[in-house]
């Protein structure tokens, strides 16, 4: 006889957690690559991240009211129309994204020259490039939790994707792709407030189009290799521009690689 | 990827209630469920626990199409990738591989069976014997008779049914789902000369957790533990529902116990069957064909009893429960000594049981006995006595066969009685009583206690290209056999009551009666005979409860009438509507008569039932149906007494669970799994090592863009 009492079915199917979630979350969520383990002074880093993930969700959630109510007034059966909105929806959502960066840059602009108006010091407390730094992530953060916990939650179970035909590496593709939309969010968080900064709308336009592209490339999907390559590829080019325009540059990095930072620095008379 | 984002993005954003159900486009890649599976359940005795249990977590298994005895060999010794989940066609599901599963059940995450429309040619899981231990003949009655030492009732009989399995057993019918199961099979997990097959493999899991374990007393006693505690969970709860009785002149309820001068001839059939899986058994030959029966000779007997009553009551019983351990003639037994009954085992008369009378093939009934009691050669008057009735008994059986094309034998003088409520009625005192079947020694049933005891087991064929109404009305051949069966029942009862000898040719079973019950029973019991039948607020009750094949297992008990199961509620309208008379008191006057001055409560049950639509179209409408038909409560002693470890009664009890289902998906290999997580770690160390270098470099690395740092913003 059935037992009417309350809890739920799904609790027993997720008590045998597969290896596949452990692995498939570590891959998708790198720590922090620069400054993580410094102890940061001014209280706006962590806020920041907070802050800027919190605009990120506010853009996502607007770009998707918008499609919703698309699909509402769509015609539901029509197959090509709902993958047309699809594309539109994505657009959209991007050039949200963009446009919320953007307004929060302004923002931050702002509430900093406050900030110094207000306080002894004579330099920022906290650097541009510091402050991109800590909005790209906490936007990379965000972005990379609503595209992972719903795939980590349905992987803990017995079953792997292919019954129905699909590819039997989507957790592990889902796991990098994730990776390089963090990083890349990263990235483009520090190339924007540069250009923005040094008024570079060239620079502007190719952080908003090369969102657009990594994007759209995961419409490739099921075939991985056509949009896990490509999105590395845009990553590691995005990666160096970030880096020189963060201050990076060969020099310095043959100096630390080589463990001739020291003599550098006492050259340059920095405190460390 | 990202598309997927979006989705799960709005559904969460949206309609976040519903989280559980919306958000798993992914879950819906990777699982299918499979839907109509009916699982065996666990039950519990005094002694043992029966059937089947899975883990809490359900159990896995690379799914296996077993093809023949041989093919076993794979998924208990050679098959490289255990836990299997064994797929067996029903012709294979027999004691031999069952033992063999059971056995290495350590490489064995379940078994699936298909079951097929075309019944095997034979096929009972019930024991050979049934009821053993709980009939009358035991070492001190009758030693030489007990156990089936003489005669074996079901030499078909594997007894699986009563083994037990620490792995989940689950039957699908065989249609589109068990088509796709075995396709994916196929497609992964074929072994291809003697080698395993490659990751992914097609795997199922079955969820049939049972909470109770070990036998009745234990989970009875967790029962009662765990009431004092803040979350009453039970365990298990015990079989029983009620029995139905009915009589021709009323008796009034609230006297209970011996009456003076009563002398009641009793009739019984029984109700209940059961099957190896839970809630899919139909019992045809089992018990419908008695019970049904029984109710076309009441029936037959409503007229002439009316003109000229005999001088002796007579008074019908339909058991619920017999299948496990006679529970509901037990509990009626136990009344009757304790004084809890309208009558007293001294009223009793005799005792005419319908067994299994729908295989005749056109040839004789048999009249069972039982030897002991007629080898009783204390000279005592009573006892004499009891001799004579039994031998006019069966004269008078024999002289209303006459115009019947059939003949009432008796078997030999030395076999015992087969598994009957009379066995439970000699227990208590010795009572003449005669058992009617149409098997001379073992069964006529090939599919005793089975799934396969359906409408096909008692040759029920209609023409093709009928409709359900004309079905219903059509006279098939199995229906005129019962009524002749009926005709003879309803006879001698009357007879043996002492009826008018005259009126005895006016006694006839209507065979019109009889096929409408039989369709209603076995082929579709939403009809709309039955629904004339009923009251208007069980009008779905058909149409749910009793569904396509409609199932006979009695099921746990619940405590009042009210809550009895569809089966014991329908023959109580039934017996109402043939024994009773249609009155013409209005609804409110029916659900109160007490208020009316010839009516009475305690003499008779009032039953507001729907009533019938003639062809010609004019509704006839629901009426007020006065009979002496009542329900009483059909549970095991033992739990009233408490004593869960009774020898005496049943203890039969079901185990309690949360959820049954099933669902098939592909499993990765180990090493994928492995190789993900050590892909995951390493990731995890690198970007920490890389942090760790950049970030204390991190002057060095990014000092070109500092010097002009210092320029206000």
């Amino acid at each position: 006889m059935r037992v009417l009492s309350c809890s739920d079915a799904d609790m027993y199917e997720q008590c045998s957690v597969s290896p596949f979630a452990i692995g498939f979350s570590t891959v998708a969520s790198p720590p922090r690559r620069k400054d993580s383990i410094k102890v940061m002074h001014p209280p706006t880093s962590n806020t920041t991240t907070f802050n800027w993930a919190f605009f990120w969700l506010c853009s996502l959630l607007l770009s998707s009211l918008v499609w919703f109510i698309t699909v509402q007034i769509s015609n539901k059966d029509s197959s090509s129309q709902q993958k047309g909105l699809l594309i539109f929806g994505v657009v959209l959502s991007v050039l949200l994204q963009e446009t919320f960066r953007f307004g929060y840059y302004k923002l931050l602009k702002k509430a900093n020259e406050g900030l110094l108006m207000l306080s002894s010091e004579e330099t920022m407390p906290i650097s541009i490039q510091q402050l991109a730094y800590v909005s790209g992530l906490g936007f990379g953060f965000m972005s990379g939790a609503f595209s992972v916990v719903n795939i980590l939650a349905d992987s803990v179970g017995p079953g792997t994707i292919g019954i129905h035909g699909d590819s039997q590496h989507y957790f592990l593709s889902s796991a990098f792709m994730t990776m390089a939309i963090i990083l890349l969010h990263m990235f483009w968080g520090v190339v924007f407030f540069d250009a923005c900064e040094k008024q570079l709308w060239w620079s502007l336009a190719v952080v908003v189009s090369s969102h657009l592209l990594v994007s759209c490339l995961t419409f490739q999907n099921p075939q991985y290799v056509g949009s896990l390559v490509p999105t590395y590829i845009i990553m590691f080019l995005m990666g160096l521009w970030a880096f020189v325009c963060a201050g990076g540059s060969l020099r310095n990095l043959k100096f630390c690689l080589t463990c001739k930072d020291k003599d550098f620095l006492l050259a340059h008379h920095r405190p460390r | 990827f990202i598309s997927d984002c979006y989705f799960h993005c709005i559904s969460l954003l949206t309609l976040a209630p519903v989280y559980y159900v919306n958000s798993n486009s992914v879950a819906q890649k990777i699982y299918v469920e499979v839907n109509n599976t009916v699982p065996c359940v666990r039950l519990l005795n005094a002694t043992h626990q029966i059937g089947c249990q899975s883990s809490i977590s359900g159990d896995t298994g690379v799914i296996h199409v077993l093809e023949s005895e041989a093919d076993l060999e794979w998924p208990l010794t050679k098959g490289p990738n255990p836990p299997y989940m064994i797929l067996l066609e029903s012709h294979l599901f027999t004691r031999s591989i069952m033992m063999k599963i059971k056995k290495e059940s350590s490489r064995i995450a379940g078994v699936t069976v298909v079951v097929p429309n075309t019944s095997p040619s034979e096929f009972s899981p019930h024991t050979t014997c049934p009821n053993e231990n709980t009939g009358v003949y035991s070492d001190t009655y009758g030693p030489h008779l007990a156990h089936c030492n003489t005669t074996v009732w079901n030499p078909l009989g594997n007894g699986l049914s009563y083994e037990e399995f620490d792995f989940p057993v689950f039957s699908l019918k065989e249609d589109k789902q068990a088509e796709a199961i075995k396709q994916c099979y196929y497609d992964h997990n074929r072994v291809v000369n003697g080698s395993a097959p490659q990751y992914p493999l097609c795997a199922m899991q079955l969820f049939s957790h049972m909470f109770a374990v070990t036998d009745t007393a234990t989970c009875m006693r967790r029962n009662d533990v765990i009431n004092f505690s803040i979350n009453p969970e039970m365990v298990c709860d015990p079989l029983g529902d009620f029995n139905v009785w009915g009589s021709i002149r009323p008796y009034n309820r609230s006297q209970l116990g011996h009456r003076d001068n009563e002398s009641v001839v009793m009739a019984a059939a029984r109700l209940d069957s059961r099957a190896f899986f839970w809630d899919v058994s139909t019992g045809a030959e089992g018990s419908i064909s008695g019970f049904v029966t029984l109710l076309a000779a009441a029936h037959a007997l409503r007229d002439v009893t009316q003109v000229a009553p005999p001088t002796h009551n007579i008074l019908f019983a339909f058991f619920q429960g017999e299948a496990f351990d006679y529970i509901g003639s037990s509990r009626m037994v136990y009344d009757m000594q304790n004084g809890k009954f309208v009558i007293d085992l001294d009223n009793v008369h005799s005792l005419l049981e319908i067994g299994q009378v729908g295989l005749r093939n056109g040839s004789d009934l048999f009249l069972h006995s039982d030897p002991v009691s007629r080898m009783n050669d204390t000279v005592n008057d009573q006892v004499r006595e009891h001799e004579r009735y039994r031998c006019s008994l069966i004269h008078r059986h024999h002289s209303s066969a006459t115009g019947a094309n059939f003949s009432l034998v008796e078997p030999g003088v030395s076999q015992p009685l087969p598994p009957s409520s009379l066995q439970r009625f000699l227990r208590a005192q010795n009572i003449p009583g005669i058992v009617l079947a149409d098997h001379r020694a073992a069964f006529n049933n090939k599919y005793y206690e089975s799934y396969y005891d359906n409408a096909d087991n008692l040759n029920l064929r209609y023409p093709p290209n009928m409709t359900a109404e004309e079905q219903l009305e059509f006279l098939t051949d199995t229906a005129m056999a019962l009524t002749e069966v009926a005709t003879v029942v309803a006879r001698a009862l009357y007879k043996q009551a002492g009826g008018d000898g005259t009126q005895v040719d006016n006694i006839k079973a209507d065979s019109k009666t009889v096929t409408q019950m039989l369709f209603g029973f076995l082929v579709q019991a939403n009809n709309s005979w039955f629904q004339a039948l009923i009251p208007p607020e069980l009008k779905d009750m058909l149409s749910l409860l009793l569904l396509i094949p409609p199932d006979f297992y009695v099921g746990v008990a619940s405590s009042s009438p009210a809550k009895a199961k569809p089966l014991t509620r329908l023959v109580q309208f039934l017996l109402a509507n043939l024994t009773g008379t249609a009155t013409n008191l209005t609804q409110d006057q029916c659900q109160k008569p007490d208020d009316l001055p010839d009516e009475s409560v305690q003499m008779y049950s009032y039953l507001w039932v729907q009533g019938t639509v003639p062809h010609n179209g004019t509704e006839k409408g629901p009426f007020c149906v006065r009979a002496s038909v009542r329900l009483s409560q059909a549970l095991s002693p033992a739990f009233d007494l408490g004593e869960y470890a009774s020898r005496n009664y049943s203890t039969w009890t079901e185990s309690r669970w949360k959820f049954i289902k099933a669902r098939i998906f592909l499993v990765a290999s180990r090493d994928l799994e492995m190789l993900t997580l050590g892909v995951g770690v390493a990731v995890l160390f690198s970007s920490l090592l890389v942090t760790y270098f950049i970030s204390t470099k991190a002057d060095v690395l990014f000092s070109s863009a500092r010097e002009p740092a210092s320029a206000a913003y």
